[in-house]
């Protein structure tokens, strides 16, 4: 029986290569129709557990059956359009697209395009060199190189789980915002001579792409192993997340957190991102965590800086690309982002 | 005997690289040496931009993420 389901299933999965826009339009339809349940399916799910509605394991309970279906429901999803996407965007082409830019323009649209490309840590260093020996200005690449991991498809789509619409749209532009103005800054601060000898000495090469002008169908399998890897890899992290996130919620006396992370207490933000650094966590574990410190009082932007930081400057990326840079660009790189991550968590807390 | 290299700085990825391309080449009896190339430096000298790179006799096969197993299948 387990082998006949897995063959019909997987048939059906064959069968986006003959129809891959009636393929398309039928996940999108079964994929909102279960996202409508959802909540309905929760709410049974913690009837059937059954512990008294007011004790800290059910809050905590509670917590963990709502969030955990819903987010990896909705990283699934986010993940299938993102690697789609991604199997226009190669590093070749953002390249190629980057190549002979105005600055400034071409600032903005390297932070856009790091949302896009596929982007792993351990590529972090090729994707720098080759940008740079295109002839990408440095300043350039690294706006793309700061919101490629800081702004990536999974930390939206958790953001858009926990904490709705409003502030996952404003994560977005803050954190492509510091993106651009950093690596902008750093482009004016003039700072090539401080990229590694060899890097320098390296033959110059032209930006080429080679369309393969790949169909639909194809782009519906990068898109469903692009599922198949990620939420596979990051499944894990999230549940991680979101059990600390549960006992956070059922066991942290309210208000809690307000005191030293609350939005008196000037100095929390710059500490936030300080103790952001050495993490290095991706934003599949932080996101439940920190949301769950925000329901106990912390202030949001305090909270989201403290998430960037992790994402964004984290002490093994460090240590890679100390490969091809100098001390004192990398010092200069971390400087730069830290302000502007700072600026973001005083911007947020200000507003909100 | 073919002679295959595998660039990347050693992620995971990488690893699973290796191994993929050990276990298809057994499946099918073929006589390979397989290196894989950690240094930046060497890696860069293949004008490649995402990791892993696959390297056979000299030339670029593939580069950016896990190749899939039909794909190794059509490189022997």
């Amino acid at each position: 029986m387990k082998v006949s389901i897995g063959s019909l299933i997987r048939r059906v999965f064959r069968w986006y290569t003959q129809e891959p826009k009636t393929f398309i339009v039928l996940v999108a339809v079964v994929w909102l129709c279960l996202y409508q349940m959802l909540a309905a399916i929760s709410e049974s799910l913690v009837a059937v557990v059954h512990i008294d509605h007011n004790g800290k394991l059910s809050e905590a309970l509670r917590f963990f059956l709502f969030e955990a279906p819903k987010v990896l429901l909705l990283l699934a999803g986010i993940v299938f359009v993102m690697g789609m996407i991604n199997s226009y965007f190669t590093p070749e082409r953002t390249r190629a697209l980057l190549v002979g830019r105005m600055e400034g323009v071409a600032n903005i649209m390297a932070a856009g395009l790091g949302v896009l490309t596929p982007f792993c840590s351990c590529s972090a260093v090729p994707l720098f060199i080759g940008f740079i020996q295109a002839g990408v200005p440095l300043g350039v690449t690294f706006s793309f190189l700061i919101s490629a991991p800081m702004v990536n498809e999974v930390a939206l789509a958790l953001l858009f789980g926990m904490f709705g619409f409003k502030i996952s749209a404003l994560y977005l532009c803050l954190g492509l915002s510091t993106a651009v103005i950093s690596g902008f800054v750093i482009g004016r601060l003039r700072m090539e001579k401080y990229l590694e000898d060899w890097v320098i000495n390296m033959p110059r090469t032209k930006a080429m792409v080679n369309d393969d002008g790949i169909m639909l169908a194809e782009r519906i399998h990068v898109g469903l192993s692009s599922v198949r890897e990620i939420v596979g890899k990051v499944w894990v992290y999230i549940l991680v997340g979101i059990g600390i996130g549960a006992a956070i919620h059922g066991y942290v006396p309210q208000d809690f957190m307000a005191s030293f992370m609350g939005k008196g207490a000037w100095w929390s933000v710059p500490l936030a991102v300080l103790i952001g650094v050495p993490i290095y966590a991706n934003a599949a574990s932080i996101i439940p965590v920190v949301q769950a410190l925000l329901a106990k009082g912390a202030a949001l932007g305090t909270v989201l800086s403290f998430m960037m930081s992790v994402t964004a400057l984290s002490l093994p990326e460090m240590i890679i690309l100390k490969k091809v840079l100098k001390v004192e660009l990398i010092a200069t790189f971390i400087g730069v982002v830290a302000c502007g991550i700072i600026a973001v968590g005083y911007l947020f807390n200000a507003l909100m | 005997m073919r002679e295959i290299k595998v660039l990347g700085t050693g992620c995971a990825n990488c690893k699973n690289t290796v191994k993929l391309i050990e276990e298809v080449a057994r499946a099918k009896n073929i006589a390979i040496a397989l290196e894989h190339i950690p240094d930046i430096q060497s890696i860069m000298s293949y004008n490649i931009m995402s990791t892993p790179g696959v390297v056979i006799d000299g030339k670029v096969v593939h580069a950016g993420g896990v190749p899939t197993r039909s794909k190794v299948e059509t490189w022997f």
